[in-house]
C-alpha cells in the first residue's frame, strides 16, 4: 500500500481525455472573453477550474478555445471579473455525451 | 401565428424533470412541445448517476422495470473517510434494497434520458431535439411562449415549464433566479471505466444485478472542498469527483488532476485497476441547497429540476434525479389544474410551490438546509478523515507493547491536531446538520 502512495500521481493529459468525447464543433464560438478585463487578473480561476483546460495565460495574455468545451458553465461562475460571456452552442452542436 | 406553433404547454429540456412533466401532460391529452438542445435527450446530461426512489417513475410507467435502461440496483452503500495513505469505511448492505421498487438504481444518462423522453413522445408529446431556447416570450408580465434559436423560432403556449438544467438561463432571464456565486455551485468531473460485469461483481462483492454506491471524503479531493464517488454500472464503473468551484479556484488545482489523484489513491487504485476509460464528462451542480432555490413560478412559467436548484447534496445524501422527476410531476399536475381553470396566473401556478412543500422535495431541502455549509467545514474536509484513519491505525496497531484502553488511544490521536472544545463544537454542528 505504502509503495503505491509514495509514487507521484501521474496525470493524464487533458487532450487524451478529450479525445474520448464526441464534439460537433460549431464554427461560431459560444464563449466570448473580454480579454481586456483579464489583464492583471492574478487569480485566473478559469485556468484552473475548466474541466477541459480551455483557458491559459501565454505571455500575460488570455488565450482560450471553445471547441472542446464540455458545456458545464463553471468558467463564467468562477470568473470574478465577469469577463466571460457564455451561452449554449447552437442546437445539436457542441458536446454529445454517449457513455456517461 | 401558425397553428403548429401553438401548444397547450411547452417544456424546455428533456432531462428527467422535463420528460416526466411532458409524459404526464401528453397523457392527459394536452398538446405538448418538449424541446431539447442536444442531438438527443441526455446528450448534454451528466450525473453520478444513482437514480434514487425510481418508484416515482415506475408508478407512472407499468413497464418500467422491464424496459427502463437502468444498470444495477443499489444494495451496498459505502462511505469512506480517506486519509493520505489510509481509508476508514462504513459499509452497509441489505437485500431489502433488492426488491422492486428498488431504493436506487444506477443509470447512464444518455441512454436513460433518451428512453424517458421517448416515453413522453409515445404518449403524444412533440419532441423537438437540436434546438436551443434562447428566451421566453411575454405579453405584459405573462410568459406566453419561447424563442428558439432558429428561423421562425417562436413557439407559443399559455404556460412554459423551464427544466433547462443547472445553468438555469431561463429562470435568470425571467427574474426568478439570481447570478450564481462560486461558493454555492459545484463542478463534477467523471469518467466511465469499462471493467466487465464479472470483474465488477467479483471486485465489489455483488451478485447478479446488485450494485454499489460508494462515496469518499477527505483526501479524495486533496485540500479542495468536495468529495468523490464510485458507482457500479452493469459493465462499467462511474467514478468522479465533485468539488466546490470557489475552493477549486482558491487552491489552484485542475479538476482532472484531482480525478487522477483519487484514482491513484492506494484505497482506490485496486478498485479501478485495468479499467478502460470510455468517456470523460463534466457538469455543474447547484449544490447550495435551500438558499439557492429560486422563486419557482411567475405568470405562465414554472421552473423544475436542476434549473430550480432542486438538488439534495447533504453529506451522505447525493440526490438529484428523483428531485427532478418529482418536481416535473408536480409542475405537470399544476399545469393540468391551470388548464382546467383556464388560469395561468402566478396565484394558480403557486400550487406548484405548495405541492413541492408537501413533498420530500422542499421538505428535505429545508430540513437539511444547514448540511451543505457543515459538509464544507474545513476540518471535516481536510482534518477529520485523516485523524479518523490515524485513530483507527493506533487501535489496530500491534507492536508487542502493552495496550491502552481504546478511549485513551482514540482521544490521544484526535487531540494531537484538534482541541476537545473544537471537536465538541463540530460534533454539535454535525448533530444540527444531520441528526436532530
Amino acid at each position: 500500500m505504502q509503495q503505491i502512495a509514495s509514487e507521484p500521481v501521474v496525470t493524464q493529459p487533458i487532450e487524451e481525455r478529450l479525445e474520448l468525447v464526441r464534439f460537433k464543433v460549431d464554427k461560431r464560438p459560444h464563449i466570448r472573453v473580454n480579454t481586456e478585463a483579464c489583464r492583471g487578473c492574478d487569480l485566473t480561476p478559469c485556468v484552473y477550474v475548466c474541466p477541459a483546460g480551455l483557458f491559459e495565460i501565454l505571455g500575460g495574455e488570455m488565450h482560450f478555445s471553445y471547441e472542446h468545451c464540455l458545456e458545464c458553465g463553471t468558467c463564467y461562475v468562477a470568473c470574478e471579473r465577469k469577463a466571460i460571456e457564455w451561452d449554449y452552442p447552437r442546437g445539436g452542436w457542441g458536446v454529445s455525451f454517449r457513455a456517461s | 401565428m401558425h397553428a403548429q406553433q401553438q401548444f397547450d404547454v411547452i417544456v424546455v429540456g428533456a432531462g428527467p424533470a422535463g420528460s416526466s412533466a411532458a409524459l404526464v401532460l401528453a397523457r392527459a391529452g394536452l398538446r405538448v412541445a418538449l424541446i431539447e438542445r442536444g442531438e438527443y435527450p441526455g446528450a448534454k446530461n451528466v450525473s453520478g448517476a444513482v437514480f434514487y426512489a425510481p418508484g416515482l417513475l415506475a408508478e407512472l410507467l407499468p413497464t418500467f422495470w422491464d424496459e427502463a435502461p437502468f444498470e444495477r440496483y443499489i444494495t451496498r452503500r459505502v462511505l469512506t473517510f480517506l486519509g493520505k495513505e489510509s481509508a476508514f469505511s462504513l459499509d452497509f448492505r441489505t437485500r431489502h434494497f433488492a426488491i422492486p421498487p428498488y431504493n436506487g438504481v444506477t443509470v447512464l444518462r444518455p441512454k436513460f434520458d433518451r428512453w424517458l423522453a421517448s416515453k413522453a413522445a409515445e404518449a403524444g408529446a412533440l419532441l423537438i431535439t437540436s434546438t436551443v431556447v434562447d428566451d421566453l416570450l411575454y405579453e405584459g408580465e405573462r410568459v406566453i411562449g419561447v424563442q428558439c434559436r432558429r428561423d421562425d423560432g417562436a413557439l407559443y403556449a399559455p404556460v412554459v415549464i423551464a427544466a433547462d438544467g443547472a445553468n438555469s438561463f431561463l429562470a435568470k432571464k425571467a427574474g426568478l433566479q439570481r447570478e450564481f456565486s462560486a461558493e454555492e455551485m459545484s463542478l463534477g468531473v467523471k469518467e466511465v471505466l469499462r471493467l466487465g460485469a464479472r470483474t465488477i461483481e467479483e471486485r465489489f462483492n455483488l451478485t447478479g444485478d446488485e450494485g454499489m454506491a460508494s462515496e469518499y471524503v477527505g483526501e479524495a479531493t486533496g485540500s479542495v472542498k468536495g468529495g468523490a464517488f464510485l458507482y457500479t454500472n452493469r459493465d462499467t464503473l462511474s467514478l468522479g469527483i465533485i468539488v466546490q468551484i470557489a475552493s477549486l479556484a482558491q487552491q489552484r488545482v485542475r479538476p482532472y488532476e484531482l480525478l487522477d489523484r483519487f484514482k491513484q489513491h492506494p484505497a482506490v487504485a485496486p478498485l479501478v485497476r485495468d479499467g478502460v476509460t470510455l468517456e470523460y464528462s463534466a457538469h455543474m451542480i447547484p449544490e447550495g441547497g435551500w438558499q439557492l432555490v429560486p422563486r419557482l413560478v411567475r405568470a405562465g412559467l414554472l421552473v423544475a429540476g436542476d434549473a430550480a436548484a432542486l438538488v439534495f447534496a447533504a453529506g451522505i445524501f447525493l440526490e438529484g434525479m428523483n428531485f427532478a422527476v418529482a418536481s416535473g410531476l408536480a409542475a405537470a399536475e399544476t399545469v393540468l389544474e391551470a388548464h382546467r381553470h383556464g388560469d395561468f396566473s402566478t396565484t394558480t401556478l403557486t400550487g406548484y410551490q405548495k405541492r413541492l412543500e408537501q413533498s420530500f422535495v422542499l421538505q428535505d431541502l429545508q430540513r437539511f438546509r444547514l448540511t451543505p455549509a457543515f459538509v464544507n467545514n474545513e476540518r471535516l474536509q481536510n482534518l477529520y478523515p485523516e485523524l479518523l484513519c490515524q485513530a483507527a491505525e493506533q487501535v489496530f496497531r500491534s507492536e508487542g507493547r502493552p495496550r491502552k484502553k481504546l478511549g485513551s488511544t482514540i482521544l490521544t490521536a484526535l487531540r494531537s491536531k484538534v482541541s476537545l472544545w473544537t471537536l465538541l463544537r463540530d460534533g454539535w454542528q454535525a448533530g444540527r446538520a444531520l441528526f436532530f
